[in-house]
């Protein structure tokens, strides 16, 4: 408020660095030039041309992410537009992180809209649109700012799962996501009023100074109970949008019935920049106070953990197992948020490396993942998106080896097999949690990691092992197991019943999708190995992070 | 030449990657040479890796090579690092000598299987999974390891997943390994992490000189969480349930899995972290001993009571396992470790010479089909005889001084615990002696039993034998029906003549008055008419008379046929009966056999065995080809010389001892007991084990004692520990799964398509979205977030 109150009495524009706004402005520039070069040029608005033009936006974004980051490296954190945007090696990297969403997705969107006849701009102009307003969000330093990044990222997420039009599935999930997101909102923006009321600005350093300049605190009971309920209202804002219990009861419809590549979209981009606006807010703003929101997101987290793993088990819908993987997921990434908050500044820096090395390996095997069902989804008809069931994998390393590998690769990484990113990730959260001193949360933590990877087993299986309908198969199997086989066990050699190996789903495969979900899968493996990001990127962003408070 | 140490899983992991990229191209049988010369470039590496540290001083055997720094995050950094000592390398040089002959064997083995190669795969990635978890400088790389070797024999175990219901089953076996063993993981990551909380690290190297920080209780609860990871990898009381399912995979990998590797792993942690285990109270390593001898002694009872070849194995393998923790419960590493090799070796020689009887017999696994073996296949027998000396504890085969000395440290582990420990672990090894004897006698002695009609077999003739009665009587109702048709007709046929012969009698009289009421003179035309027509039905008359009688004649004759038919019918029925009793007359298919076991007299029910019983008889038992043969005569003569690596008699002989003093950090269980006390071991030892021959020779080769009064219905459903685990989990365990679904079936799932159904209906997603459903959802929301809210403003105050 501040802000806008300086330009109402000067009348003075700030300031822009432009120069360090590039990434965000290319994005957003990009969205706007696409729908005009389309609607200007009709022959533009279909094969391929949006979404090469989106890539490359992406592309072009990332680029001048390497110049500004270096920029910082020499020069430290800026603060631009007048203080409401923040430029840090924090912002930067998970700007980095939502375009590298951007760029698979976009990949992968090509392929679906061609052979869903769907075909045009708009999801890739709703998408660009959506992403800068991540960018916004994490960047953003002042609270109006991150109500309208978390906006207009919001907003085009609810047009885009509603966007396949002959799907009522889709637009359903959309109303619904609509419906439950406008009153998150509210609750948010009451919250950043209620804040506001308390310490008289919306400028996350002005809030921060509220209490660090007057260590008793603020005025006990009329300012400090307007700051803690807004708090928790803001809390609440930003628990329904990275879907962690109780707030998540959306996501599993939304999960089923939006566009398989706009979930992608979800779980990579918005999450991500839901946990990175999360904990910019909390530590930079509200960092003073963190013993108080400490506990409330332990509480969170370990109901996450719980309720997304056990949850998951009785899914027979993959899209819907990985609705309830994706809250189990932002568990852990609240676990790695909830570490941050210590007075130890190392143990903050290594629970920043962990939430962000998280952010980063789950986006990409995210991705990758809503990308293989993207293209199993298509079901035997060759469009739709409705093959969704365990069924429709069955046999699926048998028509399509590469794909069933990739995919296997991916879902090992979510359950955290070692030499994936997604063991290091669950590692060094559980570590950090550990060092952190939240160790039931810890013990909740490697609990729900191996009841998840009983799920992400079951994919599998489908995929390489199951001979038949798996879904009829999983209670048989238990009367298999119980035969208590004493007598009977002569002649069993005599007859093999030769089945007929069943033939997997013919998946068409569109060589952008592909190419993406193999970089997904490639790096997925990669980050697993190699500390690729540990000295330098990682560090250096999770050390801003830190310093923010 | 230490330095080589990389080489040992690098040669697997080189043949796992070459085999998944051209193994099907390779094909038959180059994939399995590939991968066996990897196994064996992997063994060489070990041999030379094993000089090197025999060249260095005993204070520098413990050599560390650091490949890269896999995670580093603050201080807190792992490598990915290996550590040669004498214990690692001692597991890897029978890791990877057996391993090469399991790998030689399976060529042989998987002969003609049309998935070859990929068992190749999955057979190098397992050794280089065990050598990981062996040869990791940190308790993440074994666990890397361990959980590399659960994914490969869930992989192994369903390696013949897509045959029918077997296939299911198979499936499901490797589902049970998995989900078993997964109880065990997180023991061990519970474990792991209350050492990296407690030492900041978890490198071997600052876990083993650092273990006094840890203090007795945290040291307790680390060893008692390692315990439960080792009784889930190594198949102990309780979670032993997933190693006799696990036979359903190709026999190669029960060898694999069973006597060299996987199992041993949790035997391996627990000695790899000696110095922990001293830190913890003492009855933690009580709760070892105690796990080890109950599951020693129950396992051994089960497999008596077993008949399928690879399951008595698989027990005994459990019970094997069971000793081995009883040695490091009792501090004697050293007799654990010995141990270790020996049972490696006598039990993957036992393993794979059940496998070459099954692949002689036609994928025959059952031993009541079994029986006089030894003249079809002399290599198989011969070898197999050898293992069996070596477990049942005969001097001087290798498992008599490997197992007595677990015995003689059990025994003086004092207290009352030692020598009832000794006495469990003694009547454990009557048991051994004893159900292993049995094998021998069922599978190799006595008279062959492989072309006696099988129980399906009988049940199939039976069945043929009673449908052929049936049919009979089927077929004279069919002609008593008939004839009763005919005599029908025939009575019809007899009212039919008789209203003929009315008729004609009838018109003879009209005819007769006819005449005599005329006169020839009024009209003689007419008159001769009516003559000749009183002459036709004169003639009428004796016709139709004649006819009636044929008729009564026919239906007379019916009437006996439809008493012939009858009858018939009766003594069909008889025959009925009487096939009934013949086949209630068989003797039961005996549930236990020994050798003298008769074939079962079939008498006429012979001639109906089944296509496939004929099929049989054409075929004979043979021995298997050089590949299969080969490794058991080598693992045959290891199994009778091992006994050598640690030999009682002075302490010059205790090679072993000497050898692994450095991996032990001086943490072994020193003897009070004198030479009178060994000997007397020993010879109490050895009688136990002759009795239990003998007494086995008496049961099985001899058939004076009825095998009924032995192999109790306990011993062959192993105690119903199985069946009551899958009665809870279908039990207590499914309701709580099931109430899960519930809940997402009926709340969540019941709305979607309450939602879709109406959707569909009225065409209006609007309209479909009942404002109950979203307001339930909206209402969690506020829910959580007045929860949210009381607690922060609780914080006010």
């Amino acid at each position: 408020m501040q802000l806008l109150a300086q330009q109402a009495v000067q009348g003075v524009i700030p300031d822009v660095a432009w120069s360090l706004i590039a990434p965000f402005v290319v994005l957003a520039v990009g969205g706007i030039l696409l729908i005009t070069i389309t609607s200007v040029v009709p022959a533009l608005r279909f094969n391929g041309f949006p979404a090469g033009f989106t890539i490359l936006t992406a592309g072009v974004s990332a680029a001048f992410l390497i110049p500004v980051w270096n920029r910082v490296t020499d020069d430290g954190p800026q603060s631009v537009v007048g203080g409401a945007l923040a430029i840090d090696h924090f912002s930067l990297y998970s700007w980095g992180v939502i375009c590298l969403a951007v760029f698979g997705v976009g990949a992968l969107l090509d392929g679906y809209l061609r052979r869903e006849g769907l075909d045009g701009p708009e999801w890739y102009v709703l998408m660009l649109m959506s992403a800068s307003g991540g960018m916004l969000l994490v960047a953003a330093e002042d609270l109006i700012l991150t109500f309208l990044g978390l906006e207009i990222l919001s907003i085009a997420v609810y047009v885009l799962a509603g966007l396949h039009l002959r799907r009522s599935d889709s637009q359903e999930a959309a109303f619904k996501y609509f419906v439950l997101g406008a009153l998150s909102s509210a609750v948010f923006l009451y919250g950043i009023a209620l804040v506001y009321g308390a310490t008289g600005s919306t400028s996350l350093s002005v809030i921060a100074g509220a209490r660090a300049d007057n260590p008793a605190g603020l005025n006990p009971l009329e300012n400090s109970s307007m700051m803690l309920v807004g708090m928790a209202m803001i809390l609440v804002g930003f628990a329904f949008k990275v879907s962690a219990v109780p707030f998540h009861m959306w996501t599993p419809d939304v999960y089923q019935g939006s566009p398989s590549p706009v979930v992608a979209f979800m779980a990579s981009a918005v999450k991500a920049a839901g946990f990175a606006g999360l904990i910019r807010v909390f530590w930079q703003g509200f960092g003073w106070y963190f013993e108080d929101w400490r506990a409330p997101m332990i509480v969170l987290a370990a109901a996450s953990l719980l309720v997304g793993s056990f949850l998951a088990l009785p899914q027979t819908n993959v899209k819907r197992m990985l609705a309830y993987s994706s809250i189990a997921h932002a568990g852990f990434m609240l676990t790695a948020v909830q570490a941050i908050a210590s007075d130890d500044t190392e143990v903050s820096v290594l629970a920043a490396e962990a939430l962000l090395f998280y952010l980063l390996a789950y986006t990409i095997m995210v991705v990758g993942t809503f990308g293989v069902i993207t293209l199993v989804g298509a079901g035997a008809d060759g469009r739709g998106d409705g093959a969704h069931s365990l069924d429709d994998y069955v046999g699926l390393a048998r028509s399509r080896p590469l794909l069933a590998g990739m995919m296997a690769v991916l879902l090992f990484s979510q359950a955290g097999i070692p030499f994936t990113s997604g063991f290091l990730a669950k590692f060094r959260v559980i570590a950090a949690a550990a060092d952190s001193g939240s160790y039931v949360l810890a013990g909740i933590a490697m609990l729900t990691a191996v009841v998840a990877a009983v799920l992400y087993l079951r994919i599998v299986v489908s995929m390489f092992l199951a001979s038949g309908p798996v879904v009829a198969h999983a209670a048989t199997d238990a009367a298999v197991d119980d035969e208590a086989d004493t007598e009977d066990g002569a002649g069993a050699g005599d007859d093999h019943g030769d089945d007929e190996p069943v033939d997997g789903p013919e998946v068409a495969m569109p060589r952008p999708a592909v190419l993406a979900i193999f970089v997904a899968a490639a790096a997925t493996i990669a980050l697993g190995i190699l500390p690729i990001v540990d000295r330098g990127l990682l560090t250096d962003a999770a050390t801003a992070l830190v310093a923010l408070k | 030449m230490v330095e080589a140490v990389w080489l040992i899983p690098a040669f697997p992991l080189v043949g796992f990657t070459l085999l998944m990229v051209f193994g099907r191209r390779l094909g038959e049988p180059i994939a399995g040479w590939v991968a066996t010369l990897a196994a064996a470039g992997s063994f060489v590496s070990t041999v030379v890796v094993f000089f090197g540290l025999v060249a260095l001083d005993i204070e520098e055997r413990f050599h560390i090579q650091t490949i890269f720094t896999w995670i580093s995050s603050g201080s807190f950094t792992v490598d990915i690092g290996l550590l040669a000592d004498p214990l690692s390398i001692t597991m890897c040089l029978f890791i990877t000598g057996v391993g090469t002959l399991i790998h030689l064997y399976s060529i042989g083995y998987m002969h003609g299987d049309p998935n070859f190669a990929k068992f190749f795969v999955y057979l190098n990635l397992f050794i280089a999974s065990m050598l990981l978890l062996v040869l990791g400088d940190n308790l993440l790389l074994t666990f890397l390891g361990w959980e590399g070797v659960g994914a490969c024999s869930y992989l192994l175990i369903s390696f013949w997943f897509d045959q029918g219901d077997e296939g299911t089953a198979n499936a499901g076996a490797g589902k049970k390994a998995f989900v078993t063993n997964r109880i065990g993981d997180f023991g061990f990551m519970l474990a792991t992490f209350l050492i990296f909380v407690e030492l900041g690290s978890i490198n071997y190297d600052d876990i083993l000189t650092r273990s006094s920080e840890l203090g007795s209780q945290t040291a307790t609860l680390i060893v008692v969480l390692f315990l439960l990871a080792a009784t889930g990898k190594s198949a102990q009381l309780p979670l032993f349930v997933w190693l006799p399912d696990a036979m359903a995979g190709p026999t190669p990998v029960s060898a694999l899995i069973h006597a060299a590797t996987m199992v041993t792993s949790g035997v391996f942690l627990l000695t790899r972290l000696n110095p922990v285990l001293a830190e913890a109270e003492s009855w933690s390593l009580g709760l070892i001993a105690w796990v080890g001898a109950l599951t020693a002694l129950f396992a051994a009872t089960v497999a008596v009571g077993q008949t399928d070849i690879k399951k008595v194995l698989a027990y005994s393998t459990v019970s094997q396992l069971g000793y081995l923790f009883l040695a490091v419960g009792v501090g004697a590493y050293v007799a654990a470790i010995f141990h270790m090799v020996t049972h490696a070796f006598f039990k993957a020689l036992l393993f794979l010479g059940s496998g070459s009887v099954i692949h002689g017999l036609h994928e025959e696994q059952d031993m009541r089909r079994m029986g006089g073996l030894r003249a079809f296949m002399p290599v198989t027998a011969f070898t197999f005889i050898i293992g069996w000396l070596a477990i049942a504890g005969v001097p001087p085969f290798s498992g008599f001084w490997s197992k007595d000395e677990i015995l003689l440290y059990a025994w003086d582990s004092g207290g009352v615990s030692g020598p009832a420990l000794w006495a469990i672990g003694l009547v454990t090894a009557l048991l051994t002696a004893f159900y292993m004897t049995r094998q021998v006698i069922l599978t190799f002695f006595g008279r062959s039993r492989y072309h006696d009609p099988t129980k399906e077999e009988i049940r199939d003739a039976m069945v043929d034998r009673l449908e052929g009665a049936k049919g009979e009587v089927e077929q004279a109702l069919a002609a008593r029906a008939a004839a009763e048709e005919a005599a029908e007709k025939a009575t019809a046929d007899i009212d039919k003549r008789q209203e003929a012969l009315d008729k004609a009698q009838v018109a003879l009289l009209e005819a007769t008055e006819a005449v005599e009421g005329s006169s020839e003179e009024d009209d003689a035309k007419a008159h001769q008419k009516l003559v000749k027509a009183l002459d036709k039905a004169t003639k009428a008359v004796p016709k139709a008379e004649t006819a009636l009688a044929k008729a009564q004649d026919k239906a007379g004759s019916e009437a006996a046929a439809i008493g012939d038919a009858a009858d018939a019918v009766i003594a069909a029925e008889g025959r009925v009966l009487s096939v009934e009793n013949e086949v209630r007359a068989v003797p039961r298919f005996p549930r236990r056999v020994t050798a003298t076991t008769e074939p079962i007299e079939l008498g006429p029910l012979g001639d109906h065995l089944p296509e496939r019983w004929h099929h049989r008889q054409d075929t004979t038992p043979h021995e298997s080809p050089a590949t299969m043969t080969v490794p058991l005569m080598i693992l045959a003569l290891a199994a009778t010389v091992a006994g050598g690596l640690n030999l009682p008699f002075t302490k010059d002989l205790h090679f072993l001892e000497h050898w692994l003093e450095p991996s032990l950090f001086g943490h072994e269980a020193k003897l009070s007991a004198g030479a009178g006390t060994k000997w007397a071991l020993a010879i109490i030892a050895i009688a136990v084990g002759a009795i239990a021959i003998f007494a086995a020779f008496r049961v099985y080769l001899r058939g004076r004692v009825d095998p009924n009064r032995i192999e109790l219905d306990g011993m062959v459903n192993a105690w119903w520990v199985d069946a009551s685990y899958a009665d809870f989990m279908g039990g207590p365990g499914r309701r709580m799964f099931d109430l899960a679904a519930w809940f997402d079936r009926t709340i969540i799932d019941g709305a979607v398509r309450g939602v879709a159904t109406v959707s569909a209906a009225t065409g209006s997603v609007l309209r479909a979205l009942q404002p109950g459903f979203v307001r339930s959802y909206a209402l969690g929301v506020g829910v959580g977030s007045i929860l949210v809210m009381a607690w922060f403003v609780g914080r006010v105050f």
